[in-house]
């Protein structure tokens, strides 16, 4: 009961004092949204950009050419084989009748190739493969190589492992960004709470004086970071739920070209928002509990 | 019966500063002591030793049983909630009423609402000043100022009072009546009282138990009565 009893304190009290000291509050909570709104910013950048390399991933496609002595049974024999292969999402045969129709397609001038006959074309069925992994990719290449009769095997080798390098630093470095800048935000948070902390020193002591448990005196504090936190949050998740739609209509969808595609906004701003509440909540009270623990003594 | 008992209790400050040398002594349940020095005897390290703001470097202080000098930091708020401390700069709180202030020391050990309001009341009465209740510490008097913080010293019933010079910032009319105050307390609850003060006035009317101190010794510990101006 008596727990309860000074939960409910705690929790009364750190609105009260939200507003009791309103001008040292409106200080902490200006800063959290500051940060917060540039912490959304790299949120919605980076996770635009890690959507944008999974897409372009996700065109990576192998291509196996067959040799021409291959019959149909040969065919289905390969097709078995490929698909015993790990890593590997889809298979897609092409024969040599489509990849004729199909250059001829592009370009009229090919027209004549309509007339060589079997032993003459140099055009060879195909599979066109996907994969899961495209880290891996080497790996199912090579045991794709091993299969009988398939004659050569394609999938831009150099390109690949120049793309692969570049979206994993790009990943590597819009994480670092996001990370950076929260570490910023408490360390910001931290002081600014500190400064309305400190002009609290008085209360603090009393309450130590008329026996006042640790705990006691520093959960009221840590609630009001939280609440400080939440309230903080609220500019910045308005500026990510209207701010993105605007964004995404205003572009139509696409940055600069049909390549980039941005994230569509629901859900996305939802969980953007999600992830800034909690940033703002937990930055708030690791801020007042790390800011109050100094006159603590503990 | 022994409320105190302190035996060959040394303080030595970080900076290499003994402020306390070999103190050893005893307070009976209902006391009233007055503990006088001029600057630098020891004094403050000994009031503050008493509710734990200060660790001895070595020796013992037992108080209602429990053995101060070895309290854990996270526990010293237990030795807190048997004591009442007055300072001489009041420490209220400027945003609180009178009532807030005193029912603030109940309110942080979480008290029941029904017991805050009963025995806040009962002890702003007992500091006779029941008309201020909704009044804020800037609109009072230094001497009601000390009389809000002596109401909520006693909110809580402690054992012991502890009072810091408390009657420092008041004129000799006012600080009389402080001193009244807490005689009062003393008699009519039982509390025991702590006293520090250099106004030798006041503890030459007063006829109570004198502790002396000097560079950090004890240097006479009158009985009740015996103490008379300049012995030292």
């Amino acid at each position: 009961m008596k727990l309860i009893r000074m939960l409910s304190r705690g929790i009364r009290d750190a609105f009260k004092s939200v507003f009791r000291n309103f001008s040292l509050s409106i200080a902490s909570v200006s800063c959290i949204s500051i940060t917060l709104v540039v912490i959304a910013v790299a949120i919605i950048a980076s996770w635009n950009v890690n959507n944008f390399t999974e897409n372009i991933k996700k065109d990576v496609t192998i291509i196996a050419f067959i040799d021409t002595k291959a019959t149909d049974l040969d065919l289905e024999q390969i097709d078995a084989k490929l698909r015993k292969i790990e890593n590997i999402e889809s298979i897609t045969l092409k024969t040599k009748e489509q990849e004729r129709d199909e250059l001829i397609k592009e370009d009229p001038t090919f027209e004549f190739i309509k007339d060589w006959d079997e032993s003459e074309s140099p055009l060879k069925d195909s599979y066109l493969i996907k994969v899961t992994n495209l880290e891996k990719i080497e790996d199912t290449v090579n045991k794709i190589k091993k299969i009988d009769l398939v004659h050569s095997v394609s999938y831009g080798e150099k390109m690949v492992a120049k793309m692969l390098s570049a979206f994993r630093m790009v990943r590597n470095v819009t994480i670092a960004i996001v990370i950076a800048l929260v570490l910023v935000n408490v360390f910001l948070i931290v002081n600014t709470i500190k400064l309305t902390i400190f002009s609290r020193k008085r209360e603090i002591s009393i309450m130590r004086l008329v026996g006042s448990s640790n705990f006691s005196i520093k959960y009221p504090f840590v609630i009001e970071g939280m609440v400080i936190g939440m309230i903080g949050s609220i500019v910045p998740i308005l500026i990510t739920v209207y701010g993105y739609t605007y964004l995404y209509t205003y572009f139509n969808g696409e940055l600069f070209s049909s390549l980039i595609k941005l994230i569509k906004p629901q859900p996305f701003i939802y969980w953007v928002s999600l992830i800034v509440l909690g940033i703002g909540m937990v930055v708030g009270m690791i801020g007042s509990s790390r800011a109050v623990r100094k006159y603590l003594k503990v | 019966m022994e409320l105190i008992s302190i035996s060959n209790v040394n303080v030595r400050y970080k900076n290499g500063v003994n402020a306390i040398h070999d103190l050893s002594i005893k307070i009976k349940r209902g006391d009233f002591v007055f503990v006088i020095g001029g600057s630098g005897s020891g004094k403050s390290t000994f009031i503050k030793m008493l509710y734990r703001e200060i660790k001895p470097s070595s020796g013992e202080i037992i108080l209602g049983g429990l053995n101060v000098a070895r309290l854990r930091n996270s526990k010293v708020y237990k030795l807190r909630r048997k004591l009442g401390i007055v300072f001489q700069d009041y420490r209220l709180l400027p945003k609180l009423t009178v009532y807030e202030n005193v029912a603030f020391a109940l309110e942080c050990i979480g008290a029941k609402k029904a017991e805050i309001r009963t025995k806040t009341l009962k002890a702003i009465e007992l500091v006779g000043l029941k008309s201020k209740t909704r009044v804020y510490p800037d609109q009072l008097s230094g001497g009601e100022q000390q009389r809000v913080a002596i109401a909520r010293a006693i909110v809580n019933n402690p054992k012991l009072l502890i009072c810091d010079e408390p009657t420092g910032n008041l004129d000799p009319d006012m600080s009389m009546e402080i001193v009244k105050l807490l005689e009062s307390i003393n008699k009519t609850i039982g509390t025991t009282i702590i006293m520090a003060t250099h106004d030798r006035e006041i503890v030459n009317k007063m006829k109570k138990r004198v502790i002396v101190l000097k560079d950090g010794y004890l240097i006479k510990d009158y009985e009740k009565g015996k103490y008379y101006d300049e012995a030292d």
